[in-house]
């Protein structure tokens, strides 16, 4: 037994630098993801013909197709196109356009949830579309969509493991990695799964405590 | 650095090995469906008639399935449980547990709600007209929570068949796999991931147009 706690012991820090690229992906992942799916959120909302087709091409074909597959195609196709990225560029574009569009669609539905009466009224007293948007309609749509682009957080960090796949040494093959050579299967699986459980249920129970918060808001 | 030259003759004549993926996925992703709803299905009766502990149990179980990610419990499944003494699932069985497993947490929060949702009316009309618990399960709130739940159900079976694609890490011969063997054997790469993100869309949406069919068909009237 001693064994054991000591190889856990021995393995910690490699696995905890698994975490920190974990978290380190996820962060840059989520900021580019909140970033483009705001813009695409407003294109499908507030774009040209064009534009909102596109949009709306966008998300539903990134929403429809799985994770891993997009990854893949950043991974396998984006080189082949004669655009070099490295495997840590390809994942971490792939599951950025994956939170984008996701996010996206949170957007859409957050603004689209507030009452048309609150335009009308802006455009009524003479703002214009970008002071309507950040005086009127976001303040009060980001309380509805805080909570949902949560949860996407959770999925985000979800998803990183699938970089394992391409080689990146996150968490998952951090954990492949230490079981390799150590030969010590059940520990490290189950100490690996807290890890994630820990930082995903952290922010899954932060969406909670936001809804309850914003629960008062209903018209 | 070459234009890539497109040939899309290698990715035609290996159709019939997406073909056989995508059937592969949609049948493991049906299957994991049905467990899950099995064991959604008694999860959701335990969280809300069963004794304290189960509860606690049951709530464990989904809240840790559903906040880790599905890859480590295919690779538990796969890699893990031959360690502890399960030596008798190959690839696919390993993966479909997995996904049984992480399907059921999310079905007991689906199943949850359905049963929640049922009119409390109905349980009693059917206590009243002498039915026995077991019976009132099987012939009042099951139907009634099943249509209940039928759109969450066929979301639920489409996300499923997009997990599938994680089959691929084990080798699973399913459509992502399809891909892999064609870009890894003929680097055709941008065919063999075209054709299957075109079959994963196309599946999805054939998919979600008929079950929208059946939810009317089968909506609650309310």
């Amino acid at each position: 037994m001693t064994g054991i706690w000591h190889q856990i012991a021995l393995a910690l820090p490699q696995l905890l630098r698994g975490l920190r690229a974990s978290l380190e992906i996820s962060a840059i992942v989520l900021v580019a993801g909140s970033v483009g799916g705001f813009v695409v959120g407003l294109l499908l909302l507030y774009g040209g013909l064009i534009l909102r087709l596109a949009a709306r091409a966008y998300v539903d074909t990134v929403r429809g197709i799985p994770v891993l597959v997009l990854i893949f195609v950043c991974y396998f196709g984006l080189p082949a196109l004669g655009l070099k990225l490295s495997a840590w560029e390809a994942g971490v574009t792939a599951l950025s356009a994956f939170a984008a569009a996701h996010i996206a669609e949170i957007v859409r539905g957050g603004i689209d949830s507030i009452p048309r009466a609150q335009t009308d009224a802006a455009k009524a007293v003479g703002l214009n579309f970008w002071q309507r948007l950040r005086l009127v309609i976001l303040p009060q749509a980001t309380r509805r969509m805080l909570p949902p682009w949560v949860n996407a957080a959770v999925e985000i960090v979800k998803g990183s493991a699938l970089l394992s796949l391409l080689g990146i040494v996150e968490l998952l093959l951090s954990m492949q990695n230490v079981v390799g050579y150590t030969f010590i299967v059940l520990p490290f699986y189950l100490l690996t799964a807290c890890f994630y459980f820990a930082v995903n249920f952290t922010i899954s129970r932060t969406a909670a405590l936001l809804e309850r918060r914003f629960a008062y808001l209903k018209y | 650095m070459s234009a890539y030259h497109f040939n899309w003759f290698l990715a035609w004549q290996n159709f019939p090995r997406f073909y056989w993926g995508l059937a592969l996925g949609l049948e493991l992703a049906a299957l994991c469906l049905f467990i899950g709803s099995l064991v959604g299905f008694a999860g959701a009766l335990g969280r809300t008639h069963g004794p304290a502990w189960l509860r606690v149990g049951i709530t464990s179980y989904v809240e840790f399935i559903r906040n880790v990610p599905l890859l480590l419990l295919v690779y538990f499944a796969f890699y893990g449980l031959p360690k502890i003494g399960v030596t008798a699932l190959n690839n696919v069985w390993s993966f479909v547990a997995a996904l049984s497993v992480y399907s059921g947490a999310y079905l007991t929060e689906v199943f949850r709600a359905g049963v929640n949702s049922v009119p409390v009316g109905y349980v009693e009309a059917g206590k009243a007209i002498g039915l026995t618990p077991w019976q009132r399960v099987r012939l009042v709130t099951l139907p009634v929570t099943f249509r209940i739940i039928l759109p969450s159900l066929s979301n639920t079976f489409i996300s499923l068949f997009k997990d599938t694609s994680l089959a691929s890490a084990l080798a699973v011969p399913e459509l992502t796999y399809a891909a892999e063997w064609l870009n890894v054997n003929t680097f055709r790469t941008i065919e063999a991931w075209t054709f299957a993100a075109v079959m994963y869309l196309l599946a999805g949406y054939g998919i979600a147009l008929a079950l929208r069919r059946i939810e009317r068909r089968y909506a609650v009237i309310r």
